[in-house]
C-alpha cells in the first residue's frame, strides 16, 4: 500500500526519512490519482458541458463519470445529488447561505457541537448574525464525547438545524451520527454533517445515515486539493436558490431575467475544477476498491498501538479518549509547549500538527493552548509510531 | 547582557561564531534554548496586548522602549524555541540606536542554521517579531520624544 503513495518515500532535512502523521490535515495521493489528473491535462484538457468537439466530449464524460464514482462511494441515490465545490468549507457555506439563511429568523436556533472545526461554526455564525437567529452549542464531556442528554434537550427545543462533524478532527471521536440524525428527525430538525474527517476512514452511506446534507473534501480522502462535495437530499437541493451566478448554472439568460439549470449544474457556476473533479473520481474509486475490513483492522491496530505507546510516556497526556475513535492521537506534555515539541519532531522527519487545529472553542473548553496531533492513514504503520515515540523521547531530553 | 558599545553586526558575528561550534542541528537547537533560558525575566506587567506579537502558535511578547538615543527591549514566550528566537533578536538589537535597528541586517539567522524559522508561514512569530521591532524602531527613530510601545509610557513602567 505504501508503494502507491510517492510522497511518502522521501527524506527531509537532507537525510531524514519522512514519517507523515498529518493525515487529518491532508492525506497523501496515490499514483492512480496523480496519473489520472496528468492524463486529463495531457490528453483531455478542454472545457466541459459546452464543446461539441471530441476533447470536450471526453472531458465531459470523465467529469460526469467522476460524479458517478463519488455518488457510488457514498451511496447517493443519484449523481445529481453530488454537487462539486471547492472543498468541505465551501459546501458548508453553501448550505448556510442558501438553505439556512433565507429561512432563519430571530426566533430560530442553529445547533453545533462544542468540538466543531471552525468551518462548521463560522458559516452558521454568519447566517445567524445576518438573520438574528441564535447559535447554540451542544456541550461535550472531557473525554471528547458528546453530552447526549444535553443534545437531546437541544433537539427537542425549537431547533431549525443541527450541524455537526461525523468525526472530530482534533480528537478523532466518531460521533453516533446515525442515531443522532434519527433523534433530530423525530423533532423535525434537518442535519448537516461535516464529513471531512470520515471519508478516509469510514464507509459512508448517506442513505443509511439519512443525512440531509453531507459535506466533504477531496484532499482528505486521497484526492486533490481545491475540490469538495456537497451531497443533499434531492428535494432539499432542488429547493435551494443558486449560490453563485455565472456560466454553466443557467438555462436561459436575458436582461429581462434568467432561468436556471437543473441540479447539479444550478449549484456549480463557472468552469469547474475539472482536473480536481476527475482526480477526486479516481480517489473515490481507489477508496471504494479498498478491502475495508482489512484497512479498518490495520488502522485500529496502529491507533491502539499508538495509544498504548504514548500513554506509557511520563508527563504525556492523551487528549480525546472516546471509546469510538478514528486515527487521531492528540496529546500534550505537562511542561513542554506543543510548538516546541512539533519543531523538534519536524527536524526528526516527523510531520505532525501542533496548535488549536481550527477548533479554538474546543481548546478553550479543554483549557489547552493547543495539542500535538499525530493523525494516521491506511499507509501508516507501527514503525511510524515507533519513530514518533523515539522523537518524543528526544523532545523530552531537550526540554526536560 | 550585550555589550552596548558593540555594533549589531559585531554581535551577530559573535552569535554566528558561537553557533559554529555545533556540527549538528541538535546542538544548535539546544544552544538556542539556552539563549532563551538566559533572557532576563520580563515583568508580567509588560505582557500586554500592545507588546504581544501576533501570528504565532505560542505567546510572545516584545517590549521596546527608548533610553536616551538607544532602543531597549525585553521579551518572553511560553514556548522555549520561540523564546530562544526572541533571545537572539534581543542579543543583537537591544540597546542599539533605533535607526540601526530599523536597518539591521539579520541574515545571521540564516547563517546559524535557523533559516526555516524565517518563513512567514512558520507561525513561530520570528517573522512577526522582526517586523514589529522594525516598525517600532522606525517610530522611535522618527520621534524625538521619549517613547515606547503604545501601552507603556517609559522603559521604567
Amino acid at each position: 500500500m505504501r508503494g502507491e503513495f510517492p510522497a511518502l518515500h522521501q527524506s527531509v532535512y537532507e537525510d531524514t526519512p519522512l514519517v507523515y502523521l498529518d493525515n487529518a490535515a491532508t492525506t497523501q495521493k496515490p499514483q492512480v490519482v496523480l496519473d489520472r489528473m496528468a492524463r486529463y491535462y495531457a490528453h483531455e484538457n478542454s472545457n466541459v458541458h459546452r464543446g461539441v468537439h471530441k476533447l470536450s466530449q471526453d472531458a465531459t464524460d470523465a467529469f460526469e463519470e467522476a460524479r458517478q464514482s463519488v455518488a457510488d462511494l457514498i451511496n447517493a441515490p443519484s449523481s445529481d445529488q453530488v454537487i462539486f465545490t471547492r472543498g468541505c468549507t465551501e459546501s458548508l457555506n453553501l448550505v448556510a447561505q442558501t438553505f439556512a439563511r433565507p429561512q432563519l429568523g430571530p426566533d430560530d436556533t442553529v445547533v453545533v457541537t462544542h468540538m466543531e472545526h471552525h468551518s462548521n461554526i463560522v458559516p452558521w455564525q454568519m447566517a445567524c448574525e445576518a438573520t438574528g437567529a441564535t447559535l447554540k452549542v451542544w456541550p461535550i464531556h472531557d473525554d471528547g464525547t458528546l453530552d447526549m442528554e444535553a443534545g437531546r434537550q437541544l433537539l427537542a427545543e425549537e431547533t431549525f438545524l443541527l450541524a455537526m462533524g461525523h468525526v472530530s478532527n482534533a480528537l478523532g471521536t466518531i460521533h453516533p451520527v446515525a442515531s443522532i440524525i434519527d433523534t433530530a428527525h423525530a423533532h423535525g430538525v434537518p442535519v448537516v454533517i461535516d464529513g471531512a474527517q470520515s471519508m478516509a476512514h469510514l464507509p459512508v452511506d448517506v442513505q443509511a445515515l439519512d443525512a440531509d446534507f453531507y459535506a466533504f473534501s477531496g484532499h482528505k480522502m486521497f484526492g486533490p486539493t481545491g475540490i469538495g462535495v456537497l451531497y443533499g437530499k434531492y428535494d432539499l437541493l432542488d429547493g435551494l436558490p443558486p449560490y453563485h451566478g455565472g456560466g454553466d448554472m443557467i438555462d436561459e439568460v436575458s436582461f429581462d431575467g434568467t432561468t436556471y439549470a437543473d441540479l447539479p449544474h444550478r449549484l456549480e457556476a463557472g468552469t469547474p475544477h475539472i482536473a480536481g473533479v476527475i482526480g477526486l473520481g479516481a480517489a473515490a474509486r481507489f477508496v471504494r476498491e479498498l478491502d475495508h475490513e482489512a484497512v479498518h483492522a490495520h488502522e485500529e491496530d496502529v491507533l491502539q498501538y499508538a495509544h498504548e505507546q504514548l500513554a506509557a510516556i511520563d508527563g504525556l497526556r492523551l487528549v480525546g479518549t472516546a471509546p469510538e475513535k478514528t486515527s487521531v492521537c492528540s496529546f500534550v506534555f505537562d511542561d513542554i509547549h506543543p510548538y516546541d515539541a512539533g519543531t523538534i519532531l519536524d527536524r526528526l522527519g516527523l510531520a505532525v500538527r501542533t496548535g488549536h487545529h481550527c477548533t479554538q472553542p474546543l481548546m478553550e473548553r479543554l483549557d489547552l493552548p493547543g495539542t500535538i496531533r499525530a493523525s494516521f492513514a491506511l499507509y501508516n504503520t507501527r514503525q511510524d509510531v515507533d519513530r514518533l515515540v523515539e522523537g518524543l523521547d528526544r523532545v523530552q531530553t531537550m526540554f526536560g | 547582557m550585550a555589550d552596548a558599545s558593540s555594533t549589531i553586526d559585531e554581535r551577530a558575528r559573535a552569535i554566528v561564531d558561537d553557533f559554529s561550534l555545533f556540527d549538528d542541528w541538535i546542538g544548535r537547537y539546544e544552544y538556542l534554548i539556552e539563549i532563551g533560558k538566559k533572557l532576563p525575566p520580563m515583568d508580567d506587567a509588560l505582557k500586554t496586548d500592545a507588546t504581544r506579537i501576533h501570528g504565532c502558535q505560542s505567546k510572545v511578547w516584545i517590549h521596546t522602549a527608548r533610553d536616551r538615543d538607544r532602543m531597549t527591549m525585553q521579551g518572553d514566550s511560553d514556548a522555549m524555541i520561540t523564546k530562544g528566537l526572541a533571545g537572539l533578536l534581543i542579543r543583537v538589537l537591544d540597546d542599539q540606536p533605533p535607526e540601526a535597528v530599523r536597518e539591521a541586517d539579520l541574515s545571521f539567522i540564516d547563517d546559524i542554521g535557523m533559516r526555516e524559522h524565517l518563513s512567514s508561514t512558520r507561525n513561530n512569530g520570528l517573522h512577526s517579531m522582526i517586523e514589529q521591532i522594525r516598525t517600532r524602531a522606525a517610530r522611535l527613530a522618527e520621534s524625538a520624544e521619549p517613547a515606547s510601545d503604545s501601552a507603556v509610557s517609559s522603559s521604567n513602567a
